[in-house]
């Protein structure tokens, strides 16, 4: 399945429904493209839900790490939520997993935000 | 007492295509060999991480440039080769992405990858120069006595 972002807003943070694969090529473009535009937009407070993320590569996960000082240099913040293992198994080996914010519950990730 | 093995060979172009064409052969052949999803999985992204090495780095997306991948079922374990015609590298002098100032780089993870997903990678330098990644993946133990070399099912090892 190709990559597909659906964003919207909840409690004044833009949550970003992402599905498909997040690989070199078209994933990522797609992504870096979606966080300029949602940057250009205003938007500060990014929350990526990915859930539906099915596959995700190294090239993925450089996407990933390079949305997040993308956003911080914008002083908002980009967080993660609903991980699947071999995701967040990819990021542990990697030791992103505690560089990002990770969360399993979207209530709770709204309000860290605040 | 001659050595047999099975041996599949690809040559792919470098393109991005190349990418997702030489992961699902990889699948396709460490499923034939008996690998659980899991380790399906991990030898599928291992070979897709040695593939975007081979693309990006290697033969630098040069559309001249080949992308050889070889496969071979040896008695006790999948072999796997991806050679690039680029320059070579020097697998001791690619930089640690755990350390500190690597952390939030946004490449360089992939060589690690391919380590964490295999139980042995080398890097050689090819016949006519590039970078030759070795991977290898030891079948469980279960299937290493099932996949012994046997004429029934075999085919000679290369001598080349």
């Amino acid at each position: 399945m190709s990559f597909q972002a659906t964003p919207r807003l909840a409690d004044g943070v833009t949550v970003v429904e992402i599905s498909g694969r997040i690989i070199l090529g078209e994933g990522t473009a797609r992504l870096r493209q979606l966080l300029r535009d949602l940057l250009a937009d205003g938007h500060r407070h990014i929350l990526l839900n990915l859930a539906e993320v099915s596959y995700i590569d190294s090239s993925g996960i450089g996407e990933l790490v390079s949305g997040l000082a993308a956003v911080r240099s914008h002083g908002g913040e980009l967080k993660l939520l609903h991980l699947n293992r071999r995701l967040r198994d990819l990021l542990q080996l990697t030791r992103l997993y505690t560089v990002f914010d990770v969360h399993t519950d979207e209530e709770a990730a709204l309000h860290s935000f605040r | 007492m001659v050595a047999l093995t099975r041996r599949i060979e690809v040559t792919l172009e470098t393109q991005l295509d190349s990418v997702d064409l030489g992961e699902q052969i990889a699948l396709r052949v460490a499923g034939a060999a008996g690998f659980d999803e899991e380790e399906q999985h991990k030898i599928g992204m291992a070979v897709r991480e040695g593939i975007i090495n081979a693309y990006q780095y290697g033969n630098r997306q040069q559309r001249g440039k080949k992308i050889f991948l070889n496969f071979e079922l040896a008695a006790d374990r999948l072999i796997v080769e991806v050679l690039d015609q680029g320059t070579g590298f020097d697998l001791h002098q690619v930089p640690d992405p755990l350390a500190e100032e690597n952390l939030l780089k946004t490449s360089g993870r992939g060589i690690f990858l391919i380590r964490c997903f295999m139980d042995e990678l080398d890097v050689q330098r090819g016949p006519q120069g590039g970078a030759r990644l070795i991977m290898t993946k030891r079948y469980p133990p279960h299937l290493r006595s099932n996949l012994s070399p046997g004429p029934h099912r075999e085919t000679p090892r290369r001598s080349d």
